[in-house]
């Protein structure tokens, strides 16, 4: 036996060889794993798809402005008064949410630090973004809508409460991207921290900001749930947020998903087409907005 | 005469420090709106609670002529639905977070990453129009074949048992499935980003597998943070409502193993009967709400604790 033999061991691994069991398994597990992303896309084409075919059938000016049908079996009618509605209740609930949800924000990142406080809010909001909206609106019910009469600032409110949370955290974030050395520079030069933080991180974070608005916007358009107990229905347009019953675009799908009559699923069908283009249209913009102008990590 | 000096040792100004007073106000709003719903609600809930008293959490008798309140079989509904969604999605959701992260090549990550988020913006409502004129009615057939396939199995027939119509417990919770996968999986995307380089490229040089790369770096790395982004999923399919309202067939009292039977869940019967509710029947529903505020609020806390405390341990480590 030559002391080469010796050395040799027993049986060799051959690295480079192909095939075999643990080769194969990769093979699979990757498969499956691409898989998972296909079986997710059907879902999504087929439900955009039926909304889009369903929904062109209504599709048109007459549809987009005319009024609330008075019966459900009516071919006419549109919906104008849901489209102006869920503009008047969630501007208003945007008006409401964005500067609490910034100063909020400004308090997690720019005062609070990591101090007890800040650590409290930041986990009681990461836990309130998953209050479920049907709470929220039965809230506003007990805490708004039994005192005053229904109308859209409840809604307003509601979505307000839902849309907080979500951009105290998406904001925080963005003001986590701003370099500690704009705010020293802009403090060397003796300017106040208040004024530091409008006129220096805010306008660097801007882009990122208005991004996480303007998902939390989409998002809020689309809650049914919370406008359930607090605006009442309404037939006519109704651009007041304070006085009167109102409706929108999810009341509508809620009303007429329910109903047998064909005339009024397809008018569900074109309110959805409706909710679903806007809903897009602000996920593309905020999309747009964070890639070209914001800071990147 | 020499300048005198800026005293940078004053005190803020007036508008500094209402500036920051205000930001801490906005920041306590947070705290105040929580502990509002807590407070109110279970106050405008007293009324039912005193007249049902345990009998609300125990009895599935829910009786509006006879002012009979038992909610345990919407707080079964809402487990049942939640259960099926969660098992639905868990492998769907973290799969596409392992083909993104760590086997798509760079270009389509970002497209396969705004598909799946495409999900998250089709509005609740929309899924359940599609669910009960599209999947509903398609879905029947699937439920029946099932059914007459493995009914026959003791243990798992009774878990398949007869579909009544397409409209249960299976096609909420395959919609509600459809709903939390967008949010696992950018959730699970996030944890299994902060595996450190070097353990993957160390088990790569090892000889491993990209999938033995996988089940021994990824996986253990982030098991922690992809269970707290699977409760955070829990808790959104606990709490969905006008979807499963539409899908889940409203049917009073149902408890039992079938999933192709037509149910209710909190959410759902909250939605349905609000409008003709009279006082005691509202204070029932609120205290529905409570309950499952409750049972969201733990299911969160959980889920963030988890996420928190693994995220910070492995980027301690990294």
């Amino acid at each position: 036996m030559s002391a080469v033999d010796v050395l040799r061991p027993a049986s060799t691994v051959d690295l480079t060889a192909k095939g075999g069991w643990r080769t194969l398994k990769n093979r699979i597990a990757t498969a499956l794993l691409l898989a998972s992303f296909v079986v997710v896309t059907i879902p999504l084409i087929l439900v955009i798809g039926t909304v889009v075919i369903k929904g062109m059938k209504v599709m048109g000016t007459s549809f987009l402005t005319g009024e609330i049908a008075a019966t459900e079996q009516r071919a006419k009618g549109g919906i104008g008064p849901a489209i102006s509605g869920t503009l008047v209740i969630t501007g208003f609930a945007t008006l409401l949410a964005v500067p609490l949800g910034l100063l909020g924000a400004i308090f997690l990142h720019e005062y609070g630090n990591n101090g007890p406080l800040a650590k409290a809010v930041r986990f009681m909001a990461t836990v309130m973004t998953g209050v479920p909206s049907v709470v929220m609106g039965l809230f506003i019910y007990v805490v708004w809508t039994l005192r005053f009469k229904q109308a859209g600032v409840g809604g307003s409110l509601a979505l307000a409460c839902l849309m907080l949370p979500i951009i105290i955290r998406t904001t925080e974030e963005m003001l986590k991207l701003v370099p500690r050395e704009l705010r020293d520079a802009s403090l060397a030069l003796g300017t106040s921290k208040s004024r530091t933080i409008l006129t220096v991180v805010l306008p660097a974070a801007l882009p990122g900001i208005v991004s996480g608005v303007l998902l939390a916007v989409a998002r809020a358009a689309g809650e049914t749930a919370p406008l359930l107990f607090t605006i009442g229905a309404a037939r006519k347009v109704n651009w007041s947020v304070f006085s009167g019953a109102n409706t929108a675009l999810p009341s509508q799908i809620f009303a007429n998903a329910n109903s047998a009559f064909d005339n009024a699923q397809n008018r569900g069908w074109g309110a959805a087409l409706t909710l679903v283009a806007i809903a897009f249209v602000f996920t593309i913009i905020a999309r747009v907005v964070s890639a070209r102008f914001s800071l990147k990590r | 005469m020499a300048l005198q000096p800026l005293d940078l040792r004053r005190k803020a100004r007036g508008a500094d420090s209402a500036f920051k007073a205000l930001s801490v106000a906005a920041g306590l709003l947070v705290l105040v709106i929580l502990g509002l719903i807590a407070i109110t609600m279970t106050s405008k809930s007293m009324p039912a609670l005193r007249e049902m008293g345990a009998d609300f959490f125990t009895s599935k008798r829910w009786s509006v002529p006879d002012k009979v309140y038992g909610a345990f079989s919407f707080i079964f509904g809402t487990v049942m639905t939640a259960t099926i969604a969660i098992v639905l999605a868990i492998p769907v959701a973290v799969g596409i977070a392992l083909f993104t992260t760590q086997i798509a090549p760079a270009w389509v990550r970002k497209p396969m990453v705004y598909t799946v988020d495409l999900l998250a913006v089709v509005p609740s409502v929309v899924f359940g129009l599609w669910g009960i004129s599209f999947l509903a009615p398609k879905m029947v057939g699937v439920y029946r074949w099932i059914h007459d396939t493995f009914g026959g199995i003791p243990l798992v027939g009774r878990v398949f048992g007869p579909a009544a119509s397409g409209r249960n417990f299976m096609t909420a919770g395959i919609i509600l499935a459809i709903m939390i996968v967008p949010i696992v999986s950018s959730l699970a995307r996030e944890v299994i980003d902060t595996t450190p380089p070097g353990e993957r490229e160390g088990a790569l040089a090892l000889g491993a597998t990209r999938w033995e790369m996988i089940t021994g770096a990824v996986i253990p790395h982030s098991k922690g943070g992809i269970v707290g982004a699977i409760m955070l999923g829990l808790g959104r399919a606990m709490g969905e409502t006008i979807a499963v309202t539409l899908t889940i067939g409203s049917s009073l009292g149902v408890v039992g193993a079938n999933v192709f039977a037509s149910g209710n869940s909190m959410p759902a019967i909250i939605a349905s009967d609000w409008g003709e509710a009279d006082s005691l029947q509202k204070s029932a529903l609120i205290l529905l709400a409570v309950v499952l505020f409750t049972l969201t609020l733990l299911v969160n806390f959980a889920a963030v604790a988890i996420v928190s405390r693994s995220t910070r341990r492995s980027l301690g480590a990294s």
